[in-house]
């Protein structure tokens, strides 16, 4: 008896503990949302969580943007770009891992290797030749470099990802297909992609993160302030010397900008608990 | 083997190569060939904006490297050019060494630290484990960098809570030379979401009859963690380890936003690559650039190497696996 008031005192301090620690973890987050809503010369003296006085001033001085651009049209870039980023991934990432998963070829074993090799590949060395290759086509300035290796299934990521799941996927299905008189790209269409969809929704999920919150290639490849998207929009807020010009705005655009991701992970957590812990995603 | 079983093999073996093509032309476009085309640019003075003179130089950008290591300042390459040694570049290695090396272990004991925490049989764990992800979902974004500026600053919230504890003379964490990275490492365990659900979905595959049986020989929980639990994901440990080194090596935006596209104060948070960006953008010295990615690869694969080769004595792939 005596035990089993102990532990569950142990529980409730195990409680306790999780929730001061976990409220000191996100106490930046929240604070930069409620600064974005205090006035821009409180946000120095006013360090409460909860605004003396609330505005949206701040909200419409950063959505005035950059270079007579606003930030309507950099969220309009970004979403654009993700979207066919995630298209992209999909379909080249799933169509080799079908290859990789399911289908007998010669090669198979030294592909395969090639390709988990180029999983851990630092991205430098691969970036001047990409950039002099990008701007002999013309396409530095537009979102060509950003999209176009992702329909190529550059992102060993997901390849790996998606066979994974598909190497787990039982057989008899593609038998029973076989005997229907299905071929290898029926048996793709028919029965791979659709029993794939789990680990296709955590494909699209951190597509979107990771293009979303990228910024070196957007830094690189983005030059004219009209294509600009979120995360490079708010760079320049911060100024060469690293100091902010208008740090209420600065917050309130990057309050709006974490919006997205926070939506995508609240309502689908359970691919990405699924996605990081069957393949050890990075971050 | 029969003429049907020949063209069956050609058949089967052109479908899987039709799926397999766009994997295989992007890997040999935007892999292969850029990593054999920078290997080569690493020996030259390529220059962006005037294509036209590159020289090959020998090992000219290796020099200007490491030459300072060795007392070089000025010396001549093979095609009798004047280079200069860099007077940067070591500094960007120790302080991406450095950050490697106190960032990546500090998240993985924090990570395991939490991950134990979240396997005890207790109710709102998914809650907890969303809300612990929180900073890994946003922390590599411009966004989160912009906000750790504000909170290091002089003035800025980290400061307040000092204050209100009762310190004074607090600096300018940012904009101390002493604390910038500091600052920055503070910024990478923070995001030690990934490797905490990796640890918590491993820590669910232990067998519950592996505790059973040492707490009959009155085995307590911290015996328990080192004789069965650390044993038991040591593979997990290594995996997490190795990924997160990889990762931590290549660290820029951070960096670059915080230092202001720069490398911060009195070069203190000269990541290598951000450098490696500043000397192939803002200097146009793309030969340069690419030998210090060739280097960087060097270092990852290493260390990469090493972390395999001695995880012999600590990693065990027991009868769990």
């Amino acid at each position: 008896m005596k035990s089993k008031t102990n532990s569950s005192i142990l529980k409730i301090l195990t409680h306790i503990f999780i929730i001061v620690l976990g409220v000191a973890m996100i106490y930046p987050i929240i604070w930069m949302v409620s600064s974005s809503f205090k006035p821009n010369n409180m946000i120095f003296s006013d360090t409460g969580l909860i605004p003396k006085s609330v505005t949206l001033t701040n909200y419409v001085s950063g959505w005035k943007g950059y270079a007579g651009v606003t930030f309507g049209r950099f969220f309009e870039n970004s979403l654009v770009m993700c979207l066919v980023a995630i298209a992209a991934n999909l379909a080249s990432c799933s169509m080799a891992a079908y290859a990789f998963g399911r289908l007998k070829f010669s090669g198979k074993k030294f592909w395969f290797g090639i390709m988990m090799i180029t999983l851990m590949l630092p991205a430098q060395v691969t970036l001047v030749p990409r950039y002099i290759l990008f701007n002999m086509f013309g396409w530095v300035g537009t979102y060509l470099p950003i999209i176009i290796p992702k329909f190529l299934a550059t992102d060993a990521f997901f390849v790996f990802l998606l066979v994974q799941f598909i190497r787990g996927l039982p057989k008899d299905l593609d038998e029973a297909a076989i005997i229907d008189g299905c071929g290898e790209t029926g048996i793709y269409f028919r029965i791979i992609l659709p029993l794939a969809i789990p680990a296709l929704i955590t494909t699209a999920l951190f597509t979107f993160l990771w293009t979303w919150d990228d910024f070196f290639n957007q830094l690189l490849y983005l030059t004219k302030p009209e294509t600009y998207t979120v995360s490079r929009a708010l760079r320049t807020f911060v100024g060469d010397s690293g100091s902010v010009s208008n740090w209420g705005g600065a917050l309130a655009m990057a309050t709006l900008s974490m919006i997205p991701c926070f939506v995508l992970f609240f309502s689908l957590q359970k691919y990405f608990v699924q996605g990081i812990a069957t393949s050890g995603i990075k971050g | 083997m029969g003429r049907n079983n020949i063209s069956s093999f050609f058949k089967r073996n052109t479908v899987a190569y039709l799926f397999l093509l766009p994997w295989l032309i992007g890997f040999l476009v935007f892999t292969l060939y850029p990593m054999l085309y920078s290997l080569y640019l690493g020996f030259t003075d390529y220059d962006f904006t005037k294509p036209g003179s590159t020289a090959f130089i020998g090992f000219g950008n290796y020099i200007k490297m490491f030459g300072s290591a060795f007392g070089i300042q000025d010396f001549k390459a093979i095609t009798g050019e004047a280079m200069r040694v860099d007077p940067y570049y070591l500094k960007s290695v120790s302080v991406t060494f450095f950050y490697v090396f106190v960032s990546v272990p500090l998240k993985l004991v924090f990570a395991l630290f939490v991950a134990l925490l979240m396997s005890q049989k207790l109710r709102f764990i998914p809650f907890y484990r969303a809300v612990y992800y929180i900073p890994t979902l946003l922390g590599g974004s411009v966004a989160i960098a912009v906000l750790w500026r504000k909170l290091f600053e002089k003035n800025g919230l980290i400061n307040d809570i000092l204050g209100y504890m009762g310190f004074t003379d607090l600096p300018g964490w940012i904009t101390n030379p002493k604390y910038a990275l500091s600052t920055l490492v503070l910024l990478t365990v923070w995001q030690f979401g990934s490797s905490m659900i990796i640890f918590l979905a491993a820590l669910k595959q232990i067998p519950p009859d592996y505790y059973e049986a040492t707490s009959i020989d009155g085995a307590n929980k911290v015996k328990q963690f080192f004789a069965i639990t650390l044993p038991f994901i040591s593979p997990i440990i290594l995996f997490n380890l190795i990924m997160q080194m990889i990762s931590a090596f290549q660290t820029f935006t951070q960096a670059y936003i915080i230092g202001g596209g720069k490398g911060g104060v009195m070069n203190s948070t000269l990541f290598y690559s951000l450098y490696l960006y500043i000397q192939g953008w803002t200097y146009h010295e793309m030969g340069y650039a690419s030998a210090m990615a060739w280097v960087l690869l060097l270092i990852i694969g290493i260390f990469t190497v090493v972390i395999f080769k001695t995880s012999g004595k600590w990693v065990s792939y027991g009868s769990g696996e």
